[in-house]
This record gives C-alpha cells, structure tokens and sequence, in this order.
C-alpha cells in the first residue's frame, strides 16, 4: 500500500511513526513545538506528544545538538531541527569535535545516535543565510554519516534508517523540493538504508552522479541526451557518507565516463571527492575526464537573477554531458 | 543575589575519613603524574589540578551511581570517586589499550556511561549543553538524579556555557554547573577575562541561583553542594555553585605559570585544602596518627599498583587507529 505525499509530509510522516514507535525518539530544535517547525516538518507532533518530545528550544544551535548528544548518551533518539542548514555552522563544535569523536575516544564504549535535520539549498531566493549547502563539511569528518534524499520516498526511508542508525546522522533536507516533489510513499516501515544508491535512470553511454534537488534537472538532462542517442545513467547517491562505491564503480565501469552534479560549491564539494576517488580506483576504466557541474564558488544571493545564473540547471547539464559524450 | 540555602549535614567518622582518603589519593595521582611527564614516561595531555581536590571530593562525594557527572580537563579525581579504577586511569594517561580510550586520546577525554561519566573534548565548556542534555532525560523520566557538570572560570566566557545555562533554567533541569574558579585561564587572569567579579551572579541572568564559595574547604563545597543536590532532586532546578581556588601548577605540565607570581603561589599554598581538613579531622579526633599512616599507605599502594598496572599495559594495535568510528 503506498499514497502519494510530498517530500515535506513524508518527513512530517516518518518523525511521528517513530515517535510513536520508539518511546526514546523525541524532537528538539527552534519552533517545532505548537507552531509545528518553521516549515511544518513537525506540524501535529506536539499535540500528540506533548512538550516534553516535542521541545520548543531557545535560539540555541550548539545547545540544540549537545542536548542531544547528552539524551543520546541515556539511550534517547533526538531529532534535532536546524531550522535552516545555514545555522548549522552555530552548532558546528558539537557536531564535528563532540558526537563525530565520541564513540572514537570512549574506546568503542559508546555510542550517540542523533538525527540533525538540516534544511538546505537554494532555488528559493533565500539569500545567503537561507540557501546553503554545507554537506560536504560533514562529509569531510570521520564518525559522521550524512544523507541528502531526492523524493519522498527517501525522504521517510531515510529519515526512518537515520533515526534507527546508532551514530550520528545529519539529514539534508532540500527547501526546493519541500512540497515540489511528490510521489508515492509507502503506508508502514520501509526503511531506505543509509549507504545505497539508487540508479534512477539506466544508460550505458555516461554516468551521471547526482543527489537531492539535482536529481530532477540531471534526469531532464538525461532525456534530452536520449533524443540524440547517448544514454545517460543517473545514479542518486542519497548517501553522501558512506557513498556507495559499488554502485558507482559498477555503473562507470560500464560507461567509462562520468559527470557530477551537486548544488554545493566545486572546490571541495563532494564532486572532487568522486573525482577522486575514482581516479584513483578506477583510472583504467575511464575514457574521459571526470566533469562537474556545480555551484560556481561564490556564495548564495538574493536576486534570483543572480541566483538562477549560480544554480546548476538542465542546460547546463546537457552542455557537459555533450562535452563528456564527445571526449 | 539571594543566598542559598544551608544545609545541614552529617557526616560519620568514616564518611569523613574517607574524604580524607579520596582528597589524598587525588593530590598523589596528579603529584605521580607530574613527575611522570618530567620523567618523560607520560607524554602529554596532563592538567594537573593540585590545590583544586576540595572541590571534586566536596562535590563527588556521596553521589548515586545513577547520578552523572560531567568534569573537566583538570578533575581526573572525579573520575576514580564515579568509580573508574586508578589502574584503568593510569593506563589512559600513559596511552594504553587498557586506558579509557584506549589509547585514542590523551588526559579525560573518554567517558563510562555505566558509571555516568560524560568525557569532555578539549572545547572547553562543551561538555555543558551535553550536560543539560543528560539531565534533560531524568526530567523526561521523572526520577530524582542529578547531573553535575564541572567547568572553569575560563569557559564561562565561552558560548556554550550561557546557551547550556539558559536552556537548565528555561526547562528547570536537574544540573548542578560547578565553576572552578581557579583564577587563569591558561595564563590569562580573570579580571582580563570578566569584567565580574564572581562568576556566581552569571546564573541569576538565567533564572536560578548561583553562589560563590571558598572551593578550598572540602566541607563548604560539600555543604553548599548538599543544598543544591536538594534543590535538584526536589525538582526546584539548576544551581551554580562557584568554588575559588588556585592551580598551583601551570596549565598543563610544560607550562612554568611565570604570568603569576611566586608570592601569590605562596599565599594559596597556605590555603592547601589538605591540611586545612586534617587539622579540622584531628581536632575532632577523627584522625590519628596511626589512621593517617593507614590512609596514606593504601593511597600509595593504589598509586603503585595503577602505575604497574599502566607500564605492564599493551600499547594499542596499530590498526586500532581507524576503529570504533562507527557503531
């Protein structure tokens, strides 16, 4: 059985079977209380769990997440909101020095099982402080695992696995696709795992590496390439950390070629990663330069003339992807 | 700033003569610790707090199992009252795979969640929102513990403390800050650091009590933390209780402390929470000659023992250093 829900209710869905699952699961984070988050991602859980799991915080990011580590340490299951992934960097200490080390210094002997929900990316003319991507530092530190879905599917099996996954997890959450992606979504446990990729589209000519709200416009992309004859593999990796090099590697080792797109900024992004990684492992399987389409690295403005001119789209997909299938 | 309320106590011959013990203990653990780094046996990570054991032994002592404890760099003495053997300190702080961390990380950085013992990073004052996170539960559970949560005057600067402080007084947390007030912050004295002169009176700007007390009197900090155990377990919420004191080695053992000077080490040496209490225990004769052999000859055992058992220890395994990231 499976109805159709957007992204966002799919996560509003998956925080509230787990809450009532799970005695332990409870959310924490600035307005999700009565107001029900400042997107609605926690609407009705006040009601129906009252304040002491549903924890209206003071403007408090750092505090947010260490109350959240501390209740993990008792064997609770936080989910804490950021209420844009751009304020994470207020509690970036906690994150990065306090639960991503902490099973690591406590010899094995422990274990903090939080959720932070972080709701990201641009295309809604945010501005600097309500478009950011940062993934990719999180994806930079040992202990974390990150994951950003692309439908709503993801956006409950994923959440779901997060919440149930005993090491940190941060959660990206894309603004865009909130109540623009919608698609069916399965009554009951499906639980998406943290660590696979899903191939969304099959081709033999390019791989396509891809997530969250670049999965739609890679896909577009990847139908016009079909009218003119390359067939284009786009793979959403879902899970940033771990990634899923099998899938990866298993896909470019039948397309030798390989395109990444992600809204974050080129130097460091996850892309160079990938490029990387696959440089390295697979070098001998590749017939042409690993390309990326990303944000150019400049920060997020306002004008959505600005903005449109920043954001990967489908033209600027399919102009790599020629250049890709013509190497 | 109202005072807090005085409590009465009681406390047996043995209670007594086992604070003795525990005050004994501390100051040799760190005196053995001192030489070992001389000695060049411990590499590093040793922040002694010798002239500061009334305040861990004031505080530690008679609490529940159940109750959790969140120390600082310093409070390696409340590590061993919570109940984790000297040996398997020892053993931590000479980086051996029978140490806490096992190896992993130097001087407190590890915690044992069974004996509620929360380790901190070297962020000072992060280990305060873990703090209220921790009591946040036994809120949740509606029992009576208590968390006790330790920092310096130093990082009641930092960011963390106040947002830790204000999210206990909003939500009336079971959590007991104690400042160690111990005059440097490294070598920055306090008055370059506040523009106050007791750190106590922050705790008013979050709604509940603070009180500042001589930290060199084993049964004022003892007293005043009764009352706050009282105060906490009843439901009545935070209290900060500042105890003044003074480091009298540098901030770690490679620090020579000439910011200060030789005069004002002198004068708190004269103020050695030791023999203050032994002349209050054999004044009352409590304490004999014979008892005090007795007791230094176990602290001297236990010592010995620790340090046999921290040199025989196997180093960890080299591959260990990319394990227990993740559960």
């Amino acid at each position: 059985m499976s109805k159709e829900l957007t992204y966002l209710d799919a996560i509003r869905e998956a925080l509230a079977e787990e809450m009532r699952r799970d005695p332990k699961v409870f959310v924490l984070g600035e307005d999700v209380g009565a107001y029900g988050g400042a997107f609605g991602a926690t609407q009705g859980l006040y009601e129906e769990f009252g304040e002491l799991r549903v924890v209206d915080t003071p403007i408090s990011e750092s505090a947010i997440i260490g109350v959240s580590i501390g209740a993990a340490l008792r064997g609770y299951r936080p989910v804490a909101e950021m209420q844009f992934a751009d304020f994470i960097s207020c509690g970036f200490d906690q994150i990065v020095n306090q639960a991503a080390t902490l099973r690591y210094r406590y010899g094995g002997r422990a274990s903090v099982p939080i959720v932070v929900r972080a709701p990201s990316g641009g295309g809604v003319s945010g501005g600097l402080y309500h478009s950011q991507n940062p993934e990719a530092w999180f994806v930079h530190r040992p202990g974390l695992k990150v994951v950003a879905p692309s439908t709503a599917y993801d956006a409950k099996g994923l959440l779901k696995a997060a919440i149930r996954d005993d090491n940190p997890v941060i959660y990206f959450e894309h603004k865009f696709l909130y109540r623009r992606a919608k698609g069916p979504v399965p009554e009951g446990d499906e639980i998406v795992p943290i660590g696979v990729a899903a191939t969304r589209r099959e081709g033999s000519d390019a791989t396509l590496l891809t997530y969250g709200a670049m999965v739609t416009p890679s896909l577009e992309a990847a139908d016009r390439m079909a009218k003119d004859g390359v067939e284009v593999e786009v793979i959403d990796l879902r899970s940033l950390l771990p990634l899923d090099k099998a899938a990866i590697f298993t896909s470019l080792e039948k397309t030798s070629r390989v395109l990444v797109v992600h809204e974050d900024v080129k130097t460091l992004g996850l892309g160079a990663e990938l490029s990387a990684m696959i440089v390295e492992e697979r070098f001998d399987h590749l017939d042409a330069p690993v390309l990326r389409v990303t944000y150019p690295d400049t920060h997020a403005p306002f004008s959505h003339v600005l903005e449109a001119a920043n954001l990967p789209n489908t033209d600027k997909i399919v102009e790599a992807l020629r250049r890709l299938a013509a190497y | 700033m109202p005072p807090i309320k005085r409590t009465k106590f009681k406390l047996s011959p043995e209670q007594l003569l086992e604070m003795f013990y525990w005050l004994k203990l501390i100051r040799a653990f760190d005196e053995r610790l001192s030489i070992l780094v001389k000695q060049g046996k411990v590499r590093s990570g040793v922040y002694t707090g010798i002239g500061q054991e009334a305040i861990i032994v004031g505080t530690c002592y008679g609490l529940r199992k159940e109750d959790y404890i969140c120390p600082l760099h310093r409070d390696l003495g409340a590590f061993l009252m919570k109940g984790v053997e000297a040996k398997v300190m020892m053993a931590q702080m000479f980086a051996k795979d029978t140490g806490l961390s096992k190896g992993r990380d130097s001087a407190l950085h590890s915690g044992v969640s069974e004996l509620g013992i929360f380790g901190n990073t070297s962020m000072l004052g992060a280990n305060l929102p873990v703090a209220a996170g921790l009591g946040y539960t036994f809120k949740m559970e509606k029992t009576d513990n208590v968390v006790i949560a330790y920092f310096g005057e130093g990082a009641s600067n930092v960011g963390d403390f106040h947002e830790a402080l204000n999210f206990a007084g909003v939500q009336q947390l079971p959590v007991i800050f104690i400042c160690e007030n111990n005059q440097y912050a490294y070598s920055v004295p306090v008055e370059k650091s506040m523009a106050i002169d007791d750190v106590a009176i922050r705790a008013e700007g979050y709604g509940f009590d603070g009180v500042a007390i001589n930290g060199n009197d084993v049964l004022a900090v003892y007293q005043a933390t009764q009352g706050a155990l009282a105060r906490a377990r009843g439901g009545d919420g935070p209290t900060l209780i500042e105890c003044k004191t003074y480091r009298w080695h540098g901030h770690s053992e490679h620090d020579k402390a000439f910011y200060r000077t030789d005069e004002e080490l002198a004068m708190w040496k004269s103020r050695d929470p030791i023999p203050t209490f032994t002349t209050y225990l054999r004044a009352r004769h409590v304490l004999d000659d014979q008892k005090q052999q007795d007791i230094e000859a176990k602290v001297a055992a236990t010592i010995d023992e620790a340090l046999e058992f921290a040199m025989n220890s196997p180093d960890p395994k080299p591959e260990d250093a990319v394990t227990d990231l993740y559960a």
